[in-house]
């Protein structure tokens, strides 16, 4: 009853009706494609985003890019790894500076990674983090509670890191503020010379208010 | 006002404990007594008197065994004459240095040989002679060595003290009344050294980046452990938290019955911050963040890849993160690159072969039809050390959907990873 009687007098002073329930929109970053940031607006923090598709979709690529674009903001980055599948080299290829990553190579073990997001999420000081569980058979991925999400969700709420998850299929669900969800279109070879040349991936986001698909190449190194 | 004690035993660590300011006068050798001078100004306010300075001095050296005289006197030179010259403990009186010292025989002074047989042939052998003659016949006849001797027998001399650097050992232990042989009890314990070790640490305005642990065990080994951290600190939750973890990573083999600790002293590191500055993981923080995780993923399975210089395939170490160093890099180029996801062990295939290219694969987990494939693309290297390597390899795409790099070097055929 007070409270009401407190938000009449605000409004009488302030003038007008407020809006007591909406939060401020989330600052958003970068992803490093401008395709995708021109589509989604970039990653937001203090929300996670997931990424899902099956193998060879483009999901790490797009992944890598990220990291590549916070460690070039300065950021700390961390890379939780369920199933120890980075690759250094490509990464390093692809614009990220190692040397602000964090690197958890959880041994193939799901709820050992979700452990350790949780604990550098706790920790707090990180730009991104992000973990993989592109290799986790789905069945185990699905196994996750939607409780532990949604303890992920809460943990960096309020937080200015980004959560990125990338899966096989979407496992979040309603605790992903944005769900990127890549395809891929169509594969360049070079023929006798340097094996695979790029993929080209169309990642079908998934915002509360928008829909849209955009299409990016990914180039081999 | 200041003390002086001649005697054997720890004299220095005596006169620590009761001024910060103490002066190795003369150091023990062997058999030979040392000298220990210490500014007592402000411990009447502690203990009264001077005679009561005295007697707590004397007290406190009865109970830590140090035999020695004390004497206590307006200046350090006529504590040190009084302490040498007289036994037991000796107060002497503001202005009353010359009458006090007076008895006292020229040898407590150690002038050089020549000027004590000049001043014997004179026959002066005592404090008193020595100070009741004329100050310019001194002069005139043994110089400012002669006068300075003059000074010391009449008590007037005036200086002050070389200060001792106080040894900075940060080190505790604790001997167990009874076998301790679970980890949280023996928390409560390291909570005790640690709390102590970092409270003088602060005092002294210090902190530290190492800190050792040596447990001693019931069955008479010894359990030792090292603990680094990134940046120095005194954050005693942060270091009890460490060391439960390292010791529920390393536990003990047997039941402890002694602790030690020592840290290393260092100079805090200052840092300002600012409000453009970017954020970053408080060091000591992403240690014990770290120190979790790896309790969880295993050691050495968390830190920052360091790429090696070298082109074998996925060659790379592992390094601690260094978080707090936040140098700005030159910006890079950041463009979308395919990359691979690595299959750790690479997987063991098995290969069907038509017109010299691979046509079919079965691997754990992968199995299909090759669809479109490009290679072999031929890679060898360090075949001048003793573990040469040398591949081909194919990028493929199978009919289960992915794509994949295939090798095949001289143990078989291997699935590397797939790219994503």
């Amino acid at each position: 009853m007070e409270t009401a009687v407190l938000k009449q007098e605000f409004e009488s002073v302030l003038g007008g009706h407020l809006d007591w329930q909406s939060r401020p929109a989330p600052e958003r970053v970068r992803s490093g494609i401008s395709e995708v940031d021109a589509a989604t607006g970039g990653l937001p923090r203090g929300c996670l985003t997931e990424i899902f598709g099956p193998a060879s979709s483009g999901r790490t690529s797009l992944l890598v890019s990220i990291l590549a674009e916070a460690t070039a903001r300065d950021e700390v980055c961390a890379l939780v790894d369920a199933e120890d599948a980075f690759d250094p080299t490509s990464a390093a290829a692809a614009g990220v500076r190692l040397e602000r990553l964090l690197w958890v190579r959880s041994a193939h073990n799901a709820e050992h990674a979700l452990k350790a997001a949780d604990l550098l999420i706790q920790g707090g000081g990180f730009g991104l983090v992000a973990m993989d569980l592109g290799d986790t058979h789905p069945e185990t991925a699905r196994r996750i509670s939607l409780t532990s999400w949604f303890r992920l969700r809460r943990a960096v709420e309020n937080t200015p890191t980004v959560l990125v998850a990338v899966a096989r299929q979407s496992n979040a669900k309603t605790c992903a503020s944005l769900m990127l969800e890549c395809k891929r279109e169509r594969i360049a070879w070079s023929g006798e010379t340097r094996l695979l040349r790029a993929i080209e991936v169309r990642v079908a986001s998934t915002h509360r208010s928008k829909a849209c698909s955009p299409v990016f190449t990914a180039k081999a190194i | 006002m200041f003390a002086c004690l001649h005697g054997q035993g720890n004299l220095t660590a005596l006169a620590f404990e009761f001024s910060p300011t103490v002066e190795r006068t003369a150091p023990l050798a062997g058999r030979q007594e040392g000298t220990v001078t210490l500014d007592a100004s402000g411990l009447d306010r502690l203990f009264g008197l001077p005679q009561d300075v005295a007697a707590a001095l004397a007290r406190r050296a009865a109970e830590v065994r140090v035999k020695a005289n004390i004497a206590l006197a307006a200046n350090p030179d006529a504590a040190i004459c009084a302490a040498r010259g007289f036994a037991g403990v000796s107060v002497i009186p503001q202005g009353d240095e010359g009458k006090f010292l007076g008895t006292l025989p020229l040898a407590v002074l150690a002038p050089t040989p020549e000027l004590q047989e000049t001043l014997e042939r004179w026959g002066i052998r005592r404090f008193q002679e020595l100070a009741a003659l004329p100050p310019l016949g001194i002069a005139e006849r043994l110089g400012p060595q002669g006068l300075r001797l003059r000074e010391l027998a009449r008590g007037e001399a005036e200086r002050k003290l070389v200060p001792l650097e106080e040894p900075l050992h940060f080190e505790d232990e604790i001997e167990m009344e009874y076998p301790v042989e679970l980890l949280e009890p023996l928390a409560f314990v390291l909570s005790r050294l640690l709390n102590g070790l970092a409270t003088r640490l602060a005092t002294r305005g210090l902190a530290t980046d190492e800190m050792r642990l040596r447990l001693k065990l019931e069955n008479r080994s010894a359990h030792e452990r090292t603990l680094r951290l990134p940046v120095p600190s005194t954050d005693t939750k942060a270091f009890l938290k460490l060391w439960q973890l390292d010791l529920a990573a390393h536990p003990p083999q047997a039941p402890v019955v002694h602790v030690w600790m020592g840290v290393s002293p260092v100079k805090p590191q200052a840092a300002q911050g600012g409000l453009f500055v970017l954020a970053a993981p408080e060091p000591v923080k992403l240690e014990l963040t770290l120190a979790r995780i790896r309790s969880i993923v295993g050691e050495g399975r968390a830190g920052t890849p360091e790429l090696l210089d070298t082109h074998r395939p996925n060659s790379f170490r592992m390094t601690p993160i260094v978080a707090h160093a936040l140098v700005r890099a030159a910006s890079r180029l950041v463009s979308t690159h395919l990359v691979l996801r690595i299959f750790r062990p690479p997987r063991a295939a098995r290969v069907a072969i038509a017109s010299g290219q691979p046509s079919f694969i079965a691997a754990e987990g992968i199995r299909g039809k090759v669809l479109e494939l490009a290679g072999p693309w031929r890679t060898s290297g360090d075949w001048w050390t003793v573990d040469p390597w040398s591949r081909d390899e194919w990028d493929i795409a199978l009919s289960d959907g992915a794509l994949y790099r295939l090798y095949c070097d001289p143990r078989g055929w291997f699935v590397e990873g797939s790219y994503d």
